[in-house]
């Protein structure tokens, strides 16, 4: 197998220059695919038979809740990498993704207790999927404060990687969280197996609205990491070049 | 692989393990506290405490909502196919509380059986329809089969 990636990812440098070319036309593409699925969602997408409008906050709630648990397994396997191969720019990226993961799981659970007021008719309740989405966030917050309290660097990156990877084992107890236990929140419309739980006109919205959180996060996260980068590196000498010739 | 990169591998992998193990052990011991509601099954099996406070859900059985006409008592059954239980409670019920829906009330189970709700929540299932396709589905219900009544409630 061909490890050539593998190792240029690995290369501050190379990922600087690379993702200088894609941040912007990915971030762009993420922001129209957003505001197409959520507008279409919010203002022309069906009613519900049952929920009526109520309903249409599935289109924020749901994008926002699979890119938390999206981000949170790309810090775990960052983790890994860094823990394995220490490489460079698995911190970098650790560092970067949790502020925006930590945000998606608030919009998560913010958009959930809206929703859970006039349909289910509480705020919040202690059940296995909400608690262990709270968790998910409390495991965000815990790497940002580790990161922000340990001043020796190479402690950081060991430190927030082993949480990382520690709270991947979250992952499946949310996602499983409604199948195992008796819960509030009902079961995932959607799955990779099954045709979802809702006819076409409702889900497509839906799904360009996750495409454009997926694309608006990984634009995102690339400048985190470029700044981040520039930071980390700004001994070496393509860093120095680089300001002495344009500046940041 | 490194040497070095391979016993950190195995290492990592073997905590994760154990941990998963530890962690799915203390889930499944604590499975009856995580369950946020007994099913009726489970009260008439005797596994839901007297007297103390707990939560109870389950479908509410059609016809079984009786309304007392002076006060916000109100009283209906809710069912898992199997068992069905006695809820009582007074109060103003969640917009989506109807016949056949799925609903979690919290309280106690009084001795004579009866539950006695302070809070009732609604459930709602992972399914989403436009009204129009509600209505044409029982309609085509209906003309197939017309004694048997809607499966979907409006």
């Amino acid at each position: 197998m061909n490890w050539i990636w593998f190792h240029k990812l690995g290369s501050p440098k190379w990922f600087y220059q690379w993702s200088s070319k894609w941040a912007l036309p990915v971030f762009s593409m993420g922001l129209l695919a957003m505001l197409v699925g959520v507008g279409w969602g919010l203002g022309f997408a069906p009613t519900d038979y049952q929920q009526g409008d109520t309903y249409r906050i599935i289109y924020l709630h749901v994008p926002a809740a699979v890119l938390a648990e999206s981000c949170y397994l790309s810090l775990g396997v960052a983790g890994f990498v860094y823990l394995v191969w220490q490489m460079k720019m698995a911190p970098i990226f650790i560092k970067s993704m949790a502020p925006i993961g930590a945000a998606m799981a608030a919009i998560a659970l913010l958009s959930g207790a809206i929703w859970g007021k006039p349909t289910w008719g509480t705020w919040w309740v202690w059940d296995a999927r909400l608690t262990s989405v709270l968790v998910l966030f409390l495991l965000y917050m815990g790497i940002i404060a580790l990161q922000n309290t340990l001043e020796d660097a190479a402690l950081a990156n060991q430190a927030t990687a082993i949480v990382s990877v520690l709270g991947l084992i979250n992952l499946p107890i949310i996602k499983y969280s409604v199948n195992w236990w008796n819960t509030l929140h009902q079961p995932a419309s959607f799955s990779l197996t099954e045709k979802p739980a809702m006819p076409m006109e409702m889900w497509l919205p839906l799904l360009i609205a996750v495409i454009g959180f997926y694309c608006l996060v990984v634009g995102l996260v690339m400048w985190r990491m470029q700044s981040e980068i520039l930071l980390r590196e700004r001994r070496t000498q393509w860093v120095k070049e680089k300001v002495m010739n344009h500046g940041v | 692989m490194h040497a070095i990169r391979k016993k950190r591998l195995i290492t990592l992998a073997v905590i994760l393990f154990i941990l998963s193990a530890a962690l799915g052990l203390v889930l499944y011991a604590l499975q009856q506290n995580i369950n946020l509601f007994y099913s009726p099954t489970q009260i008439a099996l005797g596994e839901a405490p007297e007297n103390t406070t707990i939560r109870a859900g389950g479908m509410v059985v059609k016809g079984s909502v009786k309304r007392d006409a002076n006060t916000l008592a109100v009283t209906f059954a809710v069912t898992d196919f199997k068992h069905s239980v006695q809820i009582q409670y007074q109060g103003i019920l969640p917009d989506l509380f109807r016949e056949g829906q799925g609903i979690v009330a919290q309280g106690k189970m009084l001795s004579n059986g009866v539950f006695s709700a302070s809070q009732v929540l609604a459930k709602h299932d992972e399914k989403y329809m436009p009204p129009e396709v509600t209505e044409a589905l029982e309609k085509a219900q209906q003309q197939t089969n017309p004694t048997s009544s809607s499966t979907l409630e409006r």
